[in-house]
């Protein structure tokens, strides 16, 4: 059980990371941001499982803090470039 | 072994890209990807302290305040991007960091086997700290000196970015005034948010003493959440020159600095607690350095001030 | 009954993870920004889901069950809100907020 969650994680945090080149590509900064929140949900995906696996039930809070962080990050994300962007300076 | 391969490599990837993209704002988005990534490191490594740590202060508020830097930077990125450095200035400094990590990387690679580790003496004597966490334990019992200073430090850093106002606006209101749609998303997620952010930052705060978790952590997540009303317009950065303020962001480190100067008088040297009320000082400590880093932390993002304080 | 729970655990996670690949596959391939963001979506919902679906089964104690239901419920309403804030960037018109 431990090993096959390990391996979700890797495949979670694989998958995901084919989602960072969208950050390298994104034509526009919505893509990166979204790149970005995709790599969130995928890290706490991860992090759930690795709190099974290795049985560091710690791993959860510090997925909880990321969920928070996240949104956190992406609403200032989305304003910075939006403030930024809309008065064109 | 081939997931701790797959995450190295990922992370040594970020890197590289962060250092090498051209736009100030994809780079800090790399940045704050970069940060998430080594989080998950430090979970593998069994450090979930360093990780909560890394997710909160590292990716999170420190992704926010170079987005704010980078922001304020966007004006004078393309007439800076005509000077770059020149081709020998590039060379040394890429040699410089190369043998600085060459030099890191050797002294890790020699250490003797089992590495010389301070963890078993922490074990013995947590017990006089009345903590169940070591890492807190080291934190607040055996380095408070070093946590100490630390909170000074972010004093000092916020002193700092305070004195870049402009002298008409000193004392005044930092940045620019939020506006949200009362009605809209924005207001609708800082209004959830905010309050379960508040109880969750609480948590993570109060169960540091045994398991991880402890006042840094804690409170950035405060912090976060204070930006993010900001941000969402609910409510107003305060004038810096509010006294309230002021003594809510020296309230930590002076009760740290009394019970210190205490401890002279109590267990004979600073710092020091005797043995039966370690507990009961810790947590004294610890709840007003949590409440000022928490406003230190969200003002050092809020930044300088850029409005006149109302008389 | 615990290798029934475990078969479950495992057929939860896996779903979950294909719809993270899901997603990801439709960041990557779709047309424009806010299909994107659809895919994006699914793999927040469903994916994150149903892996803490797979490891409720195996959590120990209340308390745990509820702080993973508890993450999975952030990530939700902080997903949900911030990809609408992301699509109003994302829009042709841009911004009027």
């Amino acid at each position: 059980m431990a090993d096959f969650l390990l391996a979700a994680a890797g495949f979670v945090l694989a998958t995901v990371a084919l989602g960072l080149v969208r950050i390298l590509r994104g034509p526009s900064e919505a893509d990166r941001i979204m790149a970005a929140q995709l790599l969130g949900s995928g890290g706490i995906a991860a992090l759930l499982l690795l709190a099974e696996a290795m049985s560091v039930p710690a791993a959860v809070d510090v997925a909880l803090t990321l969920a928070l962080l996240a949104a956190f990050v992406s609403v200032a994300f989305v304003k910075g470039f939006a403030r930024s962007g809309a008065d064109g300076a | 072994m081939a997931f701790d391969t797959g995450l190295v490599l990922l992370v040594l990837g970020v890197a590289v890209w962060t250092i090498v993209a051209r736009d100030t704002f994809a780079a800090v988005v790399g940045f704050v990807a970069y940060g998430l990534l080594l989080a998950l490191v430090w979970v593998r490594l069994a450090a979930p302290d360093v990780a909560l740590t890394e997710a909160a202060i590292g990716s999170g508020v420190t992704g926010v305040l170079l987005l704010g830097a980078s922001t304020r930077l966007r004006r004078t990125e393309t007439s800076g991007a005509g000077e770059k450095p020149g081709i020998t200035l590039r060379l040394a400094a890429g040699m410089l960091c190369a043998l600085v990590s060459a030099g890191v990387a050797a002294i890790v690679l020699k250490f003797p086997e089992p590495a010389p580790t301070l963890a078993p003496h922490t074990a013995a004597n947590i017990a006089a700290t009345g903590l169940g966490n070591p890492v807190t334990a080291v934190l607040m019992a055996y380095r408070a000196i070093d946590t100490l200073l630390e909170t000074v430090v972010l004093l000092l850093a916020l002193v700092g970015i305070w004195s870049l106002a402009p002298d008409r606006v000193w004392g005044g209101f930092p940045g620019a005034r939020h506006h949200a749609d009362p009605e809209g998303v924005l207001t609708f997620i800082a209004q959830l948010l905010v309050p379960m952010g508040i109880l969750v930052g609480i948590h993570i705060f109060w169960i540091g003493s045994v398991a991880p978790g402890g006042e840094f952590q804690g409170a950035t997540i405060l912090a976060a959440m204070w930006i993010l009303a900001m941000m969402a317009g609910l409510v107003d950065a305060p004038s810096v020159s509010r006294r309230w303020l002021r003594l809510l962001l020296v309230a930590g480190p002076t009760v740290f600095l009394a019970i210190g100067l205490a401890g002279f008088a109590m267990a004979g040297a600073f710092l020091a607690y005797p043995a039966p009320y370690a507990k009961l000082l810790i947590v004294t400590i610890e709840v007003p350095v949590t409440l000022s880093i928490a406003a230190t932390l969200a003002l050092l993002v809020a930044g300088p001030a850029e409005r006149a304080p109302q008389r | 009954m615990s290798f029934a729970l475990d078969a479950l655990t495992i057929l939860a996670v896996s779903t979950g993870a294909f719809f993270f690949l899901a997603g990801t596959v439709g960041l990557l391939r779709f047309p424009d920004a806010l299909s994107r963001l659809h895919a994006l979506t699914k793999a927040d919902n469903l994916g994150l889901g149903l892996v803490v679906l797979g490891l409720l089964l195996q959590a120990e104690g209340s308390f745990a069950a509820l702080k993973l239901i508890g993450v999975w419920l952030l990530t939700l309403l902080a997903g949900a809100t911030v990809t609408q804030l992301i699509a109003r960037t994302a829009r042709p018109g841009g911004t009027h907020e």
